[in-house]
């Protein structure tokens, strides 16, 4: 199986080609892509530069144009898609339907990959994807069980790629306002989700309090993890309950579920984290890349590194696991 | 301008869902979209008023049409979403999986849960049978009018969100399920005492979301009560007023008197307060700096 | 170190734990002039600037906000200002002045620099504390990622007048403490 792994700079595309990437995704240094974080991404140069590197070394690179254009500014998606192209690399991955459109008609031979923001979550709308635009690839919503998977997979003609590793969206990608309600940075629009600019610490005698907007979304004692203040995985009341109501600060691994994954038909498995850092990424590739090298050798599959990386340092199958709904 | 209903996005008993349209086909609104948008699971205990609904609605001279699920993925849900056509009324899509059930040129309508963010999905909407979009409620007003601005040229009348909590985020997990600790295959309709979802409030005990099921809402109500001149401006020609709890049919009665330039955005700001002394109202998406933002006067710390 | 914390370095660095600055040492570095550090740190930032221009380019917006580095384990902070590309830096005792601080033990601010460590797994994990403006700080953090910055080589290229100071202390640091200011060997090898 082919492994997807996340660079926000030229150094973490590097380290995870060198660790053994078989394809690398990224994104253009503005509001193109959906991880539009300060100090990350990449110029038109290092773009070209990179795919050039990966190349090389016998690895794609896929760019991530995912955000949904701005009515008014389509030309800054539009000329993304034609720099992406023109840096020579091996596919876009797309979220809305007009720049789909666009690039179809404009950038013919450009292999099209539908983004998991586009939360195609069933066969008849990845059909509809692929007969309109000509997609190849889907990268399947973080909402759907391997029954669910290897079901779509028998339905459709287009390759599948899912996410097995880092942070996990509880909601349907792409379709989620939380972030711009309470900060007006919108991934849909902005490609940032619980920006850091509206992240406020303040530590009061070792309690932690986390603010995002000035909503107060976690607390912590001293020496307890502090998980970065996303709003789905904040801390709320209802009911008279509190607590985690829509996630636990989690992380996703799927890794002992990759000869499952196989069987259910998937082609690539995505590892998510362009914002973290190249030693992260490179320990997590070399990690999946002997599982996947393992699984292809027969070889019992070698495990249990990868948790210890993981956000708040617990880990959930999510989806894959129908009770998780 | 043109006023819609769109959906009722909670779980009401099925008598209390026959009620609202009933009510509904005495006021003076021009449009409603029913039927289930967030759960299906909600569905099968309506569904059999859903006809005498459209009738009623039809015969006192309003236009009707039938939502899609917010989020298709089963194979029970696919057949359903399928079966929407034969219904025999217009369509209002809000997950793209129904365009694929619809037959060549059947005209349709996009509701505010399908990303349309620029007018080459506009366009594209619009060569496959759309006549008319409820824009996603996160769009500032800029954006509402360039769309507006382009669905004009192409036929296709542009509504926005003008009243009522904003559907914020729709997801695979029930989160009513979820807090009562049950499993959404076994969740045992955990939604259906909340009639306008559950509050959801933050660690300083300030209101924040409200939840319905898969769906998570804005706490406050969105009031585009202060934009309808420039959204008249701007050529958009409908405002969509989401049903809620209370006395909804009013609520129809002062946006359309604001249209008609009968109240002016104050008066129907404080026309609100006097039906929910604890209404909190939003109108950030449009003009503000964030969703959360209100351009009447802010609530003093007490009254939160 | 939490032990969270603990059980991601040894993911990255089975055989170690984050270096604590011995007491000792750092108590001879509270009587240090810091002036000529302060001098040979601006030279040291300046060389960088010119061999990595791409690392001041990432700061964006922030790249004239001023950051506090503070090695909790070390008396003193040091303040960083971008300057849009000619950097000045001041080490100073007390708590410093800066939009934006990010503080913890210098091994581990030293990992984050070397790409030893990652900047998450360590906040996750509180050993690594961000105050004031947390998208600057993680500009700056996902800036240096980007460099592959080996502080030691820099310094020993260093030349003219404050190169000395500078360099004597790498020596001193190294031999007395066990913090490494090199690049470890795992990432540069294949």
């Amino acid at each position: 199986m082919e492994i997807v792994c996340p660079a926000g700079t030229p150094a973490a595309l590097r380290a995870a080609v060198k660790a053994g990437a078989h394809t690398v995704y990224c994104g253009f240094a503005d509001e193109t892509n959906a991880r539009n974080f300060p100090g990350l991404n990449f110029e038109r140069a290092e773009m070209r530069e990179g795919v050039a590197f990966a190349h090389a070394h016998g690895a794609k690179v896929l760019v991530a144009i995912n955000t949904f254009p701005r009515a008014g500014d389509e030309a800054l998606w539009h000329q993304a898609v034609a720099d992406a192209e023109a840096s020579e690399a091996d596919a876009v991955i797309l979220a809305d339907p007009g720049l789909l459109d666009y690039a179809k008609h404009s950038h013919p031979e450009l292999r099209l990959h539908l983004s998991v923001q586009a939360a195609a979550a069933n066969a008849d709308v990845i059909n509809l994807y692929a007969q309109s635009f000509g997609v190849k690839r889907v990268v399947l919503p973080r909402v759907l069980s391997v029954q669910e998977i290897a079901a779509i997979n028998a339905e459709i003609e287009v390759e599948t790629e899912v996410f097995v590793f880092g942070g996990l969206c509880v909601m349907a990608e792409g379709r989620c306002s939380l972030s711009s309600y309470a900060t007006g940075q919108s991934p849909n629009m902005n490609g940032a989700c619980s920006p850091a600019s509206h992240v406020e610490y303040h530590d009061v005698r070792g309690v932690l309090d986390a603010r995002l907007g000035g909503y107060t979304i976690h607390r912590v004692g001293k020496d307890e993890p502090a998980p970065y203040p996303t709003l789905c995985k904040g801390c709320f009341s209802a009911g008279g309950k509190s607590g985690h109501l829509f996630e636990d600060p989690v992380s996703l691994n799927a890794e002992h579920l990759i000869p499952q994954l196989q069987k259910a038909g998937v082609t690539a498995l995505k590892i998510e984290g362009r914002q973290r850092s190249r030693s992260y990424v490179a320990q997590v590739v070399r990690n999946f890349r002997a599982a996947v090298d393992a699984l292809e050798l027969g070889r019992p599959m070698p495990e249990g590194m990868l948790a210890q990386l993981s956000e708040g340092q617990a880990t959930t199958a999510g989806a894959y696991k129908k009770t998780w709904r | 301008m043109q006023l819609t209903v769109g959906p009722n996005q909670f779980f009401w008993p099925e008598d209390r869902w026959a009620q609202l349209y009933e009510d509904l086909a005495e006021t003076t609104i021009d449009r409603v979209v029913l039927g289930e948008l967030v759960c299906s699971k909600r569905l099968p205990f309506y569904q059999n008023r859903i006809p005498e609904a459209i009738a009623r609605l039809k015969a006192a001279g309003k236009q009707v049409v039938l939502t899609s699920l917010a989020l298709v993925t089963l194979k029970r849900e696919r057949k359903l979403t399928a079966e929407l056509i034969e219904m025999g009324v217009e369509v209002e899509i809000n997950d793209l999986t129904t365009l694929a059930y619809l037959p060549d040129n059947t005209v349709f309508s996009v509701g505010p849960l399908v990303n349309v963010y620029n007018e080459s999905t506009l366009r594209w909407l619009a060569s496959r049978g759309a006549n008319r979009i409820c824009l996603p409620p996160e769009l500032p007003l800029k954006s509402v009018g360039i769309l507006a601005t382009a669905g004009a040229d192409l036929g296709v009348a542009i509504e926005v969100w003008g009243h009522g909590r904003v559907p914020l985020a729709i997801s695979g997990r029930c989160y009513h399920a979820r807090l009562h600790g049950r499993t959404k295959d076994n969740c045992q309709f955990a939604c259906e005492d909340d009639a306008d979802g559950l509050s959801v409030r933050t660690l300083d005990d300030q209101p924040f979301l409200a939840m319905n099921g898969v769906q998570t809402l804005s706490d406050s109500h969105a009031c585009a009560a202060h934009q309808v001149g420039a959204l008249a401006r701007a050529g958009v020609a409908a405002l969509r007023l989401s049903p809620q709890s209370g006395d909804f049919a009013q609520i129809c009665r002062l946006y359309r008197q604001l249209l008609e330039g009968e109240l002016n955005g104050e008066a129907v700001v404080t026309a609100l307060k006097a039906l929910d002394a604890d209404l909190r109202l939003s109108d950030g998406f449009l003009t503000g700096d964030r969703g959360a933002d209100w351009s009447g006067q802010r609530p003093q710390a007490g009254d939160i | 170190m939490t032990p969270a914390a603990e059980k991601v370095f040894q993911v990255l660095h089975p055989d170690k734990t984050i270096p604590i600055f011995p007491a000792l040492p750092a108590r001879a570095l509270g009587v240090m002039p810091l002036a000529p550090l302060s001098l040979s740190l601006t030279g040291l930032a300046r060389k960088i600037a010119k061999t990595h221009p791409g690392l001041f380019r990432r700061l964006g917006i922030y790249d004239h906000t001023r950051f506090v580095l503070d090695p909790t384990d070390l008396p003193f902070v040091i303040c960083l200002e971008p300057n849009g590309g000619v950097p000045r830096v001041t080490v100073m005792r007390g708590p410093g002045v800066g939009a934006a601080r990010i503080a913890g033990p210098m091994a581990a601010l030293l990992g984050l620099v070397h790409g030893a460590y990652d900047g998450d797994a360590l906040f996750f994990s509180r050993d690594l504390v961000i105050e004031g403006d947390t998208a600057a700080a993680l500009a700056l953090r996902n800036a240096v990622d980007d460099a592959e910055l080996d502080l030691a080589q820099d310094i020993i290229g260093l030349s003219g007048p404050f190169a000395r100071p500078l360099q004597r202390l790498v020596t001193f640091v190294q031999t007395r403490t066990g913090v490494s200011l090199t690049r470890p060997e795992s990432a540069q090898a294949w």
